[in-house]
């Protein structure tokens, strides 16, 4: 998969998950700039994107991201 | 068959919920009833929130429905339920319910239920949901002695009932009381079910004695051990979620989840469906029995279809033992409808277990509505099981409160799909229950005594029927020879004919040929019928006469002998002979002539009877429907064959 297209689609699932209209996307986006994204909303950000994309995190690669766009490469890796 | 983690007997969110949900927000004048509806499909952890944030901003609106009880319940769990608390009230919405969550603070869990001024007992829940788990409990590791780990099951109990009593007298609220999931994890392998003291021992040990002795009457139990099974306990379980967040099961089973502890909340409310209404073809039997007759359709043993239809039967069968009521609701005939229930041997379903019967062709959404009314319940308490996509999705557009499973093409997946989604959640069952399947059949039968005297002959006028009549020719032929040989069931003679023995009788000028078409505001139902008499000086006799089971009780028969009478009476005849020959499949005609006013004359030799109707006392019929004839000079109008 694309990495825009793999962006897009974490888009879509940021504003459902944290219930954002809108979300302009950029790699540096994070838990700091989402009002609604708590450690529980993090929990169920990370299960909607396991499904959406068909891969599984380990606790350490969750603790290890800082940003969306380290997510998106995450993805891609482990798609290859 | 799905996952029943997507709840998959509810239709699938629709693609635009965000935007819907975002419309509703911001809308001025907020239609509760459109929102309520978005409840009804399978929703997601996070539709499920934005549905209930939905409901917390625009409480006040959703309130004055009118329609949604209000009830309040409060979480007390030894693990993170702040995401069932997030789903509850969205899921709320499918039952009816409008929910309100109080949680308790994590840790809280015993100071909350022993303290009668905690902030839980002042939020005056109706329901506590005690949410522990193995390990809170004491019951996630092993214990290898027998009396230890009998012990260790006493003391989970002890535990689980002060807090319970605790719920009653500080928080004036009833609990709902929770089984554990196994786990997946053995110690010894199989050996553990054998094994006093292993963590399954245990846990199904403290199961069975949670549900025989610590449910008290204002307490509800939720089977969370067979809710985790049926996901399947690999599914159920998630280690690293438990290990990151402390939550007792999957993220995806929430909605699940959530579900059961709404169908208590309902049933408890007295909210749960009490009549279940069946289609017949292709849901009660395989095929179509207006096309296919009893011998035809696919029911009982030795076809996959015809055990998949019986295990439906079976299922409809063992509810209405508990308590649920059952009605049918059919495009259909009703005479042809009612032939499976009295004929075929294979049926569990006869027509004694049904409390209301409608099989005609008014649409069906109208139908439910006569039959609520006719059980005295409401269209709410209604669950309408059809395997007709269209019929289904006309339903929920009309009446939106009855619930409609999306069942799917594959009649096997039935069962189990009706049972996964839980309509008829109960929380007792008494004497009252198992009566009541009776007690709604002799109000639904004055009832319907009732309609029907009004009403029969205004149906059958709203069926705008134009029936024409004419003699055997050329252009008929083939059909008339098709119906004589093929005709089992409304067929007084059974007697065959070849195309050209059909072409024989035509020229015959000893015989009285009929071919009858029907036309409704259906459509046109073609040929229905024919009928050949021979001519004698003082009496004709009935040699053939078969007509089309699809349009039984239509008073189409009756058209057939005034024009029949009219014409011997204008030849001088003083009567009609009627004969009937048995066959295996002709019992339906039995009382064909007695119904036509003939007197009885006699058995015949070798099987059958005979029957006499002396014209001179025959009067034309008035008839709700237009008769058109070809030896008549134009066309006449409305029952005035005279």
């Amino acid at each position: 998969m694309e990495r825009t297209e793999i962006t897009e689609k974490l888009t879509e699932i940021m504003e459902d998950v944290f219930d954002v209209d809108d979300l302009e996307y950029s790699d540096s986006l994070s838990a700091a700039d989402i009002e609604d994204w708590d450690s529980l909303s993090n929990i169920r950000f990370m299960v909607a994107v396991e499904k959406a994309f068909g891969v599984r995190f380990t606790n350490s690669e969750i603790e290890g991201l800082d940003n969306i766009g380290q997510m998106a490469d995450l993805i891609r890796s482990k798609q290859a | 068959m799905s996952d029943p983690l997507s709840l998959p007997w509810l239709l699938p969110a629709p693609a635009d919920f965000r935007a819907r949900i975002k419309a509703a927000r911001t809308a001025e004048d907020l239609d509760p009833r459109a929102a309520t509806g978005l409840a009804a499909h399978a929703l997601d952890l996070s539709q499920l929130g934005q549905l209930g944030r939905l409901l917390a901003a625009r409480h006040d609106e959703f309130a004055g429905m009118g329609r949604l009880r209000p009830i309040t319940i409060g979480i007390a769990a030894t693990h993170t339920a702040d995401l069932v608390a997030e789903a509850l009230p969205g899921t709320g919405l499918r039952h009816g319910l409008l929910v309100t969550t109080h949680q308790v603070d994590y840790g809280q869990t015993a100071q909350a239920l022993l303290d009668s001024k905690s902030s839980l007992a002042e939020a005056k829940p109706d329901f506590v949901l005690l949410a522990l788990d193995a390990l809170a409990l004491g019951l996630a590791r092993p214990f290898f002695d027998q009396a230890e780990a009998e012990a260790a099951v006493q003391s989970a109990l002890d535990y689980v009932i002060s807090l319970r009593d605790g719920a009653k007298s500080n928080v004036g609220a009833g609990a709902i009381l929770h089984t554990l999931a196994p786990p997946v994890e053995t110690l010894f392998g199989s050996f553990d079910a054998r094994q006093p003291g292993s963590v399954r021992w245990m846990i199904g040990r403290f199961n069975q004695r949670l549900a025989s002795e610590a449910i008290g009457e204002a307490d509800m139990l939720l089977d969370m051990a067979a809710l985790a099974e049926t996901v399947g306990l690999a599914h159920w379980h998630d280690p690293l979620r438990w290990h990151d967040a402390k939550m007792p099961f999957a993220l995806d089973a929430i909605p699940l989840y959530a579900d059961h502890v709404c169908r208590l909340l309902a049933a408890a409310r007295g909210l749960s469906r009490k009549c279940l209404v069946l289609d017949l073809d292709n849901t009660l039997w395989g095929g179509v029995i207006g096309d296919d007759g009893v011998e035809g359709i696919r029911l009982g043993q030795g076809s996959a279809a015809g055990e998949a239809h019986l295990a439906i039967q079976s299922l409809a069968m063992d509810l209405r033992r508990r308590g649920i009521v059952l009605a049918v609701c059919s495009k259909n005939e009703e005479a042809a409808a009612l032939i499976p229930f009295r004929e075929h041997d294979e049926m569990v379903l006869k027509e004694e277990h049904i409390s209301c019967f409608v099989a005609n062709w008014t649409d069906k959404a109208t139908n439910l509505k006569a039959i609520a009314q006719t059980l005295n319940i409401g269209t709410d308490a209604l669950v309408f099981l059809d395997d007709n996509p269209a019929e289904r999705e006309r339903v929920r557009q009309e009446l939106p409160e009855v619930a409609v499973p999306e069942v799917g093409e594959e009649p096997a997946d039935y069962v189990r799909l009706l049972a996964m989604a839980g309509y008829f959640e109960a929380v007792s069952f008494g004497e009252e229950d198992r009566k009541r399947a009776e007690m709604y059949q002799a109000n639904a039968q004055r009832s319907s005594a009732m309609q029907k005297i009004g009403n029969l002959d205004d149906y059958l006028a709203s069926l705008e029927m134009t029936c024409s009549i004419r003699p055997f020719d050329e252009l008929g032929r083939a059909r008339v020879a098709q119906l004589i040989n093929k005709s089992n069931q409304f067929n007084l003679t059974t007697r065959r004919y070849t195309e050209g023995e059909v072409a024989t009788i035509e020229s015959d000028p000893g015989k009285f040929t009929m071919q009858v078409r029907l036309v409704d505001r259906f459509g046109d139902n073609g040929m229905i019928s024919v009928v050949v008499f021979d001519k004698g000086d003082q009496a004709w006799r009935c040699d053939t006469w078969l007509m089309s089971c699809r349009v039984l009780g239509r008073r189409v028969e009756e058209a057939v002998l005034a024009h029949v009478a009219k014409a011997a009476r204008a030849e001088g005849a003083i009567q009609l002979i009627g004969e009937y020959l048995p066959t295996a499949k002709n019992v339906l005609v039995e009382k064909h002539f007695e119904k036509l006013g003939f007197h009885f004359a006699g058995e015949l030799a070798g099987g059958g009877t005979s029957w006499v109707l002396d014209l001179a006392d025959y009067r034309l019929p008035e008839l709700p429907m237009d008769v058109r004839s070809s030896e008549e000079a134009g066309q006449q109008r409305t029952g005035v064959l005279a």
